[in-house]
């Protein structure tokens, strides 16, 4: 087994009396997808943004290839590697998808408080995005204002920018919600496609992209891990199975 | 490129037509004008360089600071305390040090404020406007509520400052240069980032913008170039005071980025010179019965902000486009 490059240890976040993330210990493999997944209020959300910065962790500590990045600023989070996509879509919607993509690109260029020169020319900066405009097949929308781009464009095109800043762990929050049948096909190849780079961390309802893409699967009730492990074996224990999968996803 | 539609980031091409037509008017005017009106159209040029440095906060950065004339005064002082009582300073030092002292300013306060958002940044950078405010206008050392004389114009050199028509040409090139950087710098890496915490900061350092460093650069940028404008109003008048620095001093930027049009550097040079224009209109509206319309004139100009906003959101810039595209397809 390769090392693990996100690994999240006794991760805890209380709101008030409210444990929403109780102790929870993961880790993220390169080539590997794990899949979290549990009901509605389980806390998969909240866990995202601990591991990503935009929320700190009230106990527990996160490290990132290697260094604590626990309590770090999401930027900082981000520059060490980790790129995440949000379950509500959150981009620009003002401008077009290729400079949605292209700032994305250019949060790694150095440099980049420089004023005189044109940011339509950073090469780097465009290679990057053309890449990530290509993986997630938004070609064709690629001067399209985004807030007019169809939902599933949306989900796609959030992909697409968190893999511009070429990040080594991806977590990805929901990236299938809301999609129709065949956009869905098409995201859930892509991911198996971007498995060979990344280690990845992925937060689905869609039950059978789930077990299509999963290579470990840990499942979450009431901000506790109560299962982790193989996805066959995760499926037939039996308090998954009478908390989670039982009547309403499985039936 | 960048489509953020109400901003006009891009300038179609009658527009900029338009704006080459305003410039080449602007640098004939003095050969038609009477002094008078020189010294009018200098000073509208000179506000105009103001409201395009408060525009790189509000309408780029999408920061609305009520305290953006502390800069512009600050290097109107800086100018009166370099000046000695009987000679001319000279202008090749008192402008970049002017300039300097506003953007250091800048730095410091924005150190503070930039931390904060929406409603929060706006009471802070009032705040802190009102206490350099206060402390020009309670102590004596530094000219007190009265103020302080420049007895003369900067001394170029090259040319001469204290000739109207010179000083009105200098102001120009100045307001063209200031103008030229921001377009540059608005489709830089830098400007790009800075739309982008305007839209959605949050994702912003999702993607590793380290965005309080960027803004705080917008911000102390913004009160360097609000200081270049600040020497011109000191050296034109010969004078300042606190005013210059006060709450209307700010307030009337933000109508004049608002009146022009957001974000794109022409409609605050637009606002600057609609405000200036309308309100000697407004100061004209005659007596009516016991209503005195010309003193009243912030009702007038009150009312007529209001329509913009509500029927032309882009700002007199953006009426203008609407008119020029018509006229193309007929």
């Amino acid at each position: 087994m390769s090392e693990a490059l996100l690994s999240a240890r006794g991760l805890t976040k209380r709101f008030g009396g409210l444990a929403a993330v109780n102790d929870v210990t993961l880790d993220l493999w390169r080539e590997r997808i794990h899949a979290v997944i549990g009901p509605n209020g389980a806390g998969k959300s909240t866990l995202t943004n601990l591991l990503s910065g935009d929320l700190p962790p009230t106990s527990g500590t996160v490290t990132l290839s290697g260094r604590d990045v626990t309590s770090r600023s999401p930027e900082r989070i981000s520059r060490a590697g980790l790129g995440r996509s949000y379950q509500k879509t959150n981009i620009f919607l003002p401008f077009t998808v290729w400079e949605n993509i292209r700032l994305a690109a250019q949060s790694r260029t150095p440099h980049a408080l420089r004023v005189l020169v044109g940011a339509a020319g950073l090469r780097e900066a465009n290679a990057r995005a053309e890449r990530a405009l290509e993986l997630a097949g938004l070609q064709a929308r690629r001067d399209h204002v985004a807030g007019a781009a169809s939902h599933g464009e949306q989900r796609q095109l959030e992909v697409a920018m968190a893999l511009a800043t070429d990040p080594q762990v991806l977590l990805l929050d929901e990236p299938l919600a809301g999609m129709g049948t065949a956009e869905a096909e098409r995201m859930v190849d892509l991911l198996l496609r971007l498995k060979k780079a990344h280690a990845m961390m992925l937060v689905e309802h869609d039950m059978d992209a789930v077990f299509a893409l999963a290579d470990h699967l840990t499942v979450m009730v009431n901000g506790q891990v109560i299962a982790s492990g193989m996805p066959a074996q995760v499926r037939a224990d039996a308090a998954v199975q009478s908390a989670y999968l039982g009547e309403d996803a499985h039936g | 490129m960048s489509t953020a539609k109400a901003n006009l980031e891009t300038l179609p091409l009658g527009l900029r037509i338009a704006l080459a037509i305003g410039l080449l008017a602007l640098a004939a005017f003095p050969f038609v004008g009477t002094d008078f009106y020189t010294q009018m159209v200098a000073r509208m040029m000179i506000l105009a360089i103001f409201a395009m440095s408060l525009d790189l906060i509000q309408g780029v950065t999408g920061l609305v600071s009520l305290g953006h004339a502390a800069f512009f005064g600050l290097a109107g002082y800086a100018l009166a305390f370099a000046s000695p009582q009987d000679t001319p300073v000279s202008l090749w030092w008192s402008l970049p040090l002017a300039a300097a002292a506003s953007g250091l300013a800048a730095l410091v306060i924005g150190f503070f404020v930039v931390r904060t958002h929406g409603i929060y940044f706006i009471m802070v950078t009032m705040a802190f406007a009102q206490m350099v405010f206060f402390l020009f206008f309670d102590n004596k050392v530094l000219g007190g509520s009265d103020g302080i004389y420049i007895n003369f114009k900067p001394q170029a050199g090259l040319f001469d400052l204290e000739d109207k028509r010179v000083f009105y040409w200098f102001t120009l090139a100045v307001l063209v240069l200031v103008y030229l950087f921001l377009r540059r710098l608005l489709f830089s890496p830098f400007g790009r980032a800075l739309a982008g915490i305007r839209v959605n900061e949050h994702r912003m350092r999702a993607m590793g913008f380290g965005t309080f460093g960027y803004k705080l650069a917008a911000f102390t940028l913004a009160g360097a170039l609000a200081g270049l404008a600040g020497y011109l109003w000191g050296a034109q008048t010969g004078f300042v005071n606190p005013e210059l620095m006060g709450f209307q001093m700010s307030a009337h930027a933000i109508m004049m980025v608002i009146l022009g049009g957001m974000g794109n550097f022409a409609g605050a040079i637009v606002g600057a010179f609609a405000f200036e224009y309308l309100l000697h209109v407004f100061k004209d509206v005659p007596t009516i019965g016991t209503f005195d319309g010309g003193k009243h004139w912030q009702l007038w100009m009150g009312l007529f902000i209001v329509l913009v906003v509500t029927f032309a959101p882009r700002g007199l810039l953006g009426v203008l486009e609407r008119l020029l595209r018509r006229k193309d397809k007929a």
